[in-house]
Parts: C-alpha cells; sequence; structure tokens
C-alpha cells in the first residue's frame, strides 16, 4: 500500500495544494470592493518544495519529520499591487482572473495525471 | 450564521453584498429627480458600507469575504433649485431635489454587476473542477 501512495504522492500534494490556492483567489474576488482589503496568495512552488523535502528544510533521513504543508500561516504573503487604488484595496481584477484562469487549469492537470495512473495502476492490477 | 468553510461561502455572502449594493443603486436611481419641500426631507442617496469577514480558520486557509457592515447616506446636499410654480415650494420660491448623481449610480451599478458576475463565475468553475475530482479514477 505504501507503494501505490508514495506513487501518487506528488499529484495528491500538488491537488491539495492548488485546491486551497483557488479558496483564496476566490477570496479576493469576493473581497473586490472592499475597502482597505489586501489580496492574498500562496507561493505553490515553495509549498510543494517543503512538502518533497526540497526546500531549506530537508527531510534527509528516514527519522526526520515531515514538515505539514497545513501549518501554512506564514506562507500566505501579500499582493504588490500594480495599479494600487485610493481606497486602500489591492484587488486587481485583471490579476486575479489571470491567476485564478491559471490555477484552474494547473488543477485540471493535475487531475489528469492522477487519472492516468489510476487507470495505469488499475491496468497493471488486473493484469489485462 | 454558520462559519465560512467553502467557496460557496465566500461567493454567496460577496453576491449577497453586491445585491445590497444593487439594491441601494436601484432606491437611489428611482429617487432621482423627486423634490420635497424642505432640505432635511430631501432625499440623499444610499451607500453599503462593505467590510471583509474572515474565516475563524483564516491563518491556515486564507479564507475571506465580504460583508454589509451598515449603509449610511452620502453627504453630498440636496440641489436648491427656483421653482415658484411648485406646489411644494417655500416663501422664496426655492424646492429642494433629491442628492443623487444619476452618473456615479451609474457606474456603481457596472462595476457592482461585473463584480456579481466575476462570483458566479468562480462558483462555475470550482463546481465543475469538485464534479472532475468527484470522478477521479473512473
Amino acid at each position: 500500500m505504501k507503494g501505490i501512495s508514495d506513487y501518487l504522492n506528488l499529484h495528491a500534494t500538488a491537488l491539495t495544494v492548488r485546491a486551497k490556492r483557488n479558496k483564496v483567489l476566490a477570496s479576493n474576488i469576493a473581497n473586490a470592493a472592499t475597502p482597505n482589503f489586501k489580496a492574498r496568495d500562496i507561493d505553490f512552488q515553495a509549498l510543494i518544495n517543503k512538502a518533497e523535502g526540497n526546500g531549506p528544510m530537508r527531510a534527509t533521513d528516514a527519522r526526520h519529520f515531515k514538515v505539514s504543508i497545513e501549518a501554512s500561516a506564514e506562507k500566505m504573503k501579500y499582493r504588490t499591487p500594480v495599479n494600487p487604488s485610493r481606497d486602500g484595496n489591492t484587488v486587481e481584477m485583471n490579476v486575479e482572473q489571470m491567476e485564478f484562469s491559471e490555477n484552474v487549469i494547473r488543477y485540471q492537470t493535475t487531475l489528469t495525471f492522477l487519472n492516468n495512473k489510476i487507470s495505469g495502476l488499475t491496468s497493471a492490477i488486473k493484469g489485462e | 450564521m454558520a462559519g465560512i468553510e467553502n467557496i460557496f461561502d465566500v461567493a454567496g455572502r460577496s453576491m449577497s453584498a453586491q445585491l445590497v449594493r444593487l439594491n441601494t443603486i436601484a432606491s437611489n436611481l428611482a429617487n432621482a429627480g423627486n423634490i420635497s419641500g424642505t432640505e432635511e426631507e430631501a432625499y440623499r442617496a444610499m451607500k453599503p458600507i462593505f467590510q471583509t469577514t474572515y474565516a475563524e480558520n483564516v491563518k491556515q486557509s486564507g479564507i475571506s469575504t465580504t460583508e454589509v457592515a451598515g449603509i449610511t447616506t452620502t453627504e453630498r446636499l440636496p440641489e436648491r433649485v427656483f421653482m415658484p410654480e411648485h406646489p411644494l415650494a417655500d416663501d422664496q420660491g426655492f424646492v429642494f431635489s433629491a442628492a443623487v448623481n444619476v452618473e456615479e449610480e451609474y457606474i456603481e451599478m457596472l462595476e457592482a454587476k461585473r463584480q456579481y458576475a466575476n462570483n458566479v463565475e468562480v462558483v462555475t468553475t470550482l463546481r465543475a473542477l469538485m464534479m472532475r475530482t468527484i470522478n477521479m479514477g473512473k
């Protein structure tokens, strides 16, 4: 069983982070008209590096703890606006919509990878 | 009220806030050009105050949405118009017309409409993604 979960692990993590990022971007879009709201985002690459143990905190030994991707308060970053608005809101619709579409496409890509891996496993198990 | 947990709470509450905004715009436009006899009685444009509402676990999830904290009236003063033949005119022949700037309301209506549509778009997209995720491995 461990082999199977390791086999799917990278894409499963990526899917979780993408889903999480979708929620953050949706919150930004929901707050497009709220004065003084600061748009936030997740650094996907940094989070994946951390989950994979490739970041500055590397799990080089089997006895090392794995770093949880859930404890991520400090990894949520504030967006620097291109054209700051006077009411202190840093949501820029063009930026948010672009990031959102990109994230959705990448989510779908990850999902396709997962599906392919699963069907590969299924046909191996069935021996067809 | 239940907490903010998922995408439907986020977009739903934001859409309600935008609807309140559209309602105030409708009231303002409906009252544009209304005449009254005194400055106090004259209609003043209403504006909702938006504020961010955060989910309980916002530190982890980053989820937040917007809500209407209250409704204020604008500080613009009603216009004093000389209309001596009007039945509500004061002894000097002046009436007060509603403090509504129609152009401003139109622009605001367009903005509210677009932001409402953006939220709908987010829900539609993410709902499709969820359906595909449910069917994973089939």
